[in-house]
């Protein structure tokens, strides 16, 4: 029997140190995903939260002020803008344009301007987008996708 | 001709329900005839998609863009190789290769098994086609390839169509969807005949024996997808790094993960009749994790930067694992008797031990890993807020399981099995820790003070000496023999038993890779703006920005930076970063310019000209230690899977307690 103990022991320890290394690394770097106007219906309390938000970069609106880049993103479904500071240090990838679908990275700051540390974009046309669905910038031509 | 690769696997569906019926009628009515004749429709199946996948690779490759499905996915001015491969470019494509090759696959096991395991064989194929029903029916119905775009009332051909996505123009991606379908679909073979012999009640291993090699090679096939796609992801997205634990990528490391697992618990069941239910939850838990990363990639169940789009493919997905999962686990409970093991484990210090922990950790890893990538839903059920969580989650639990890995990959194969002695491992580890401890001591004085580095490296080091002496101490006991040399000899020692020695091999890759993995604690990278003619000076580099230069082909427009590098102050070259823009997407697309070295790889990835100031290009720069490595790594590894997969010259006897009546009865007894 007290093989088993030990083989028991063992385990949980194993398992416990890897349950603590996990909920503490959930704990550092986790990231609420909130849409813009559930961002902007936030309680002041809780701005400080580090949050991902999406929504499509609206046209003619990026521009570079030295280092960092000033953008507007909307919600087409509630006809929120919210004006984004990107001041993170890697380039902006390549798929980041006039209506790509962008996910900013960052916090809320007091004026209501957010900054991202970090800007992801799915370009509207590439890899498929939703079958018929909004937000398709580039058509083919004149032809409809087939709805499935 | 579009009409008859629609035709063509309809057909294919209907004839694998007969050959899944036919199997079970056969089987249960015993009808031989029945049987057979429900192989052959496997085979009927395999030529029908195959017909299917002809015609659409066939208008792939001759540009008709009548279909909608090469238009989205393929343009005029792509090389024919990228033709090709936007057969896997999209979501209806690559569902029908996933269907091809698991015809592919049950042709082949139909036809290597057509004289064996006669019993067990209908279930087998039962199985394989029940999986193959289902994704005839996506392809069938829920996304078929052959959609033809109407315009009005007739069939227009557009004039061109979108070509394949930019970043997926590359060799490494051409190949990395089907390499890693290869391992994917190649489970699901191990898995049937896993069914098969539990449905059939099989007392022995003979499903192991028969998949042995069907799980190594699909391992293989596993490691060189995923590899494949960090190397893409490395040489393509210009970020710097080779895995950022995105979805998707970790979609493809969980099977390969617990495939792992598996590899090396059949060891304790082959030659210690342990672990028998564990090795069956392994293997299904293997094939559900197959299935479940092609949902994840497939249906926007999380959002990723790179997945498919959503679709309603996920609810089929879903029904489909729910059926499987609870159809294996009701199965595994009632044959749960078949499964007893035949020996217990006897001491904390022993092989089997050793197994056990490799398993236990490695399953740890996997459960973190699809912990953290399915957490966003998770969350978003239980609490209403999705909340994601980052590379450092992913980095902070596997990191330390990494290394406990490496530890047991030196230990476990130099342990006994049943028990061992502390002395005895004092004298078997003492070679290897002296080395561990001269090499942290030495990396220490030099400078380096992160902690998890120092262990790597100490480990890596640890295991390599663990396993030259391993070769060692073979080999020259065959060279004093038969006086060879040394060289001879150790090739000699691993023809003998090449799994052991293979394995060995595979290992020693893996700690290459380690070793690679443990370079990026000392990556360096800068972003910066500067004037043509300039310099910027990172680690002991230096590049100066010579010219830029650009132009145009029918596929896409170029902007080229040359930039000169010194190292230290020496001229070491030029490097040609260039950034495109692709005419039918628009889309731009970087490509990196590496210098890659084995100690570190130089890495620019010119992000276009400044915006704000004239003449100013944007750089940015990484310095990477000791990526080759992995790719190294890799290559070692998959010749060491090469090696195992070459027949023993000398067939081991293994020290096994066979089942005998005495043992079953004490059993019986025990109750």
């Amino acid at each position: 029997m007290k093989k088993y103990w030990r083989f028991g022991a063992l385990i949980t320890i194993i398992l416990g140190i890897l349950g603590w290394l996990a909920a503490s690394g959930i704990n550092e770097s986790k990231t609420y995903y909130k849409t813009i106007s559930e961002l902007k219906g936030l309680p002041s309390s809780e701005l400080s939260k580090r949050v991902r938000v999406t929504g499509d970069v609206l046209p003619g609106s990026i521009q570079r002020a030295g280092t960092a880049v000033k953008f507007t993103i909307c919600e087409k479904e509630h006809n929120q803008l919210l004006s984004v500071v990107y001041t993170g240090r890697d380039p902006l990838p390549d798929t980041f344009r006039d209506n790509a679908q962008a996910m900013a990275d960052g916090r809320m700051q007091p004026d209501g301007t957010f900054h991202a540390s970090a800007i992801a974009a799915k370009c509207p046309s590439k890899y498929e987008a939703k079958p018929g669905g909004g937000g398709k910038v580039q058509k083919p031509l004149n032809i409809n996708p087939p709805s499935a | 001709m579009e009409v008859l690769g629609a035709l063509a696997i309809l057909f294919a569906f209907c004839l694998s329900i007969y050959a899944f019926t036919g199997s079970i009628v056969g089987i249960v009515w015993k009808r031989p005839y029945l049987q057979k004749s429900a192989e052959r429709a496997v085979i009927g199946v395999f030529t029908l998609v195959t017909i299917a996948s002809g015609i659409l690779v066939y208008f792939l490759t001759t540009s008709d863009f009548r279909l909608a499905y090469v238009a989205a996915h393929s343009n005029r001015a792509m090389p024919v190789m990228y033709k090709f491969a936007s057969w896997w470019g999209g979501q209806e494509g690559s569902l029908l290769l996933w269907s091809w090759l698991l015809s592919v696959y049950s042709t082949v096991v139909v036809w290597t098994n057509r004289k064996r395991h006669t019993g067990m064989m209908p279930w087998v194929v039962a199985v394989l086609q029940l999986t193959q029903i289902f994704f005839l029916v996506l392809n069938a119905f829920v996304e078929p390839p052959f959609h033809v775009l109407a315009v009005g009332r007739g069939v227009q051909a557009m004039p061109d169509g979108q070509g394949l996505n930019p970043l997926l123009q590359y060799w490494m991606m051409a190949i990395h969807p089907p390499m890693l379908y290869l391992g994917y679909v190649g489970f699901i073979v191990p898995f049937a005949f896993a069914m098969g012999s539990l449905i059939t009640k099989q007392k022995g291993d003979a499903w192991i024996h028969t998949t042995r090699r069907w799980s190594l090679i699909t391992w293989g096939f596993q490691t060189t997808g995923v590899i494949l796609g960090a190397g893409w992801a490395y040489a393509v997205l210009g970020w710097g790094g080779y895995w950022g634990w995105d979805p998707v990528e970790n979609a493809s490391l969980l099977p390969w993960i617990t495939a792992t697992a598996f590899l090396h618990s059949v060891m304790m069941q082959e030659k210690k009749g342990m672990m028998k239910v564990w090795n069956m939850v392994l293997v299904s838990t293997t094939y559900f994790l197959c299935i479940f990363g092609t949902f994840l990639t497939r249906s926007g169940f999380v959002s990723s930067v790179h997945a498919f789009a959503e679709s309603s493919i996920g609810y089929w997905f879903l029904g489909f694992l729910a059926i499987s999962v609870s159809a294996t686990v009701i199965l595994i409970f009632r044959r749960l008797d078949y499964l007893k093991s035949e020996t217990k484990l006897e001491s904390v210090l022993s092989r089997e031990s050793s197994f056990l922990f490799n398993n236990l950790l490695l399953l740890a890893s996997a459960f973190a890993v699809l912990w953290g990538t399915v957490f966003p839903r998770i969350s978003e059920m239980v609490t209403g807020e999705k909340i994601t969580v980052g590379a450092p989650f992913f980095n902070k639990v596997n990191v330390p399981i990494g290394l406990c890995l490496l530890l047991l990959t030196g230990v476990g194969p130099l342990i006994a099995w049943r028990r061992s002695s502390w002395e005895s491992l004092k004298k078997a580890f003492r070679w290897p820790t002296i080395f561990m401890v001269a090499t942290i001591a030495v990396l220490a004085v030099a400078g380096i003070y992160h902690f998890y580095a120092l262990i790597s490296f100490g480990l890596c080091v640890f295991v390599t000496v663990t396993i030259v002496m391993e070769f060692w101490k073979g080999a020259s006991a065959i060279a004093a023999r038969t006086k060879a040399n040394l060289v001879m000899a150790a090739v000699e020692l691993t023809h003998r038993n090449t799994r052991r020695y293979g394995g060995y091999l595979v290992h020693m890759g893996i700690i290459l890779m380690f070793a690679g993995f443990t370079g990026a604690a000392f990556n360096k990278d800068t972003t910066q703006d500067i004037k043509v003619g300039d310099k910027l000076s990172i680690a002991h580099y230096e590049l100066q920005i010579r010219e830029i230069t650009s132009g145009s082909n029918d596929n896409y427009t170029w902007q080229r930076a040359s930039v000169a590098a010194f190292r230290d102050g020496a001229p070491v070259g030029m490097l040609f970063p260039e950034r495109r823009v692709y005419v039918m997407s628009q889309q731009p697309t970087s490509i990196v310019a590496i210098r890659r070295r084995l100690n570190e790889d130089l890495y620019l990835n010119f992000a276009g000209m400044s915006e704000t100031e004239a003449g100013h290009a944007l750089l940015q720069v990484y310095v990477n230690p000791l990526v080759s490595c992995i790719w190294l790594g890799f290559w070692v590894v998959f010749f060491g899977t090469l090696t195992c997969l070459v027949p023993s010259k000398v067939k081991l006897a293994y020290a096994r307690t066979e089942v005998v009546g005495v043992y079953e009865k004490k059993t019986t007894l025990a109750k």
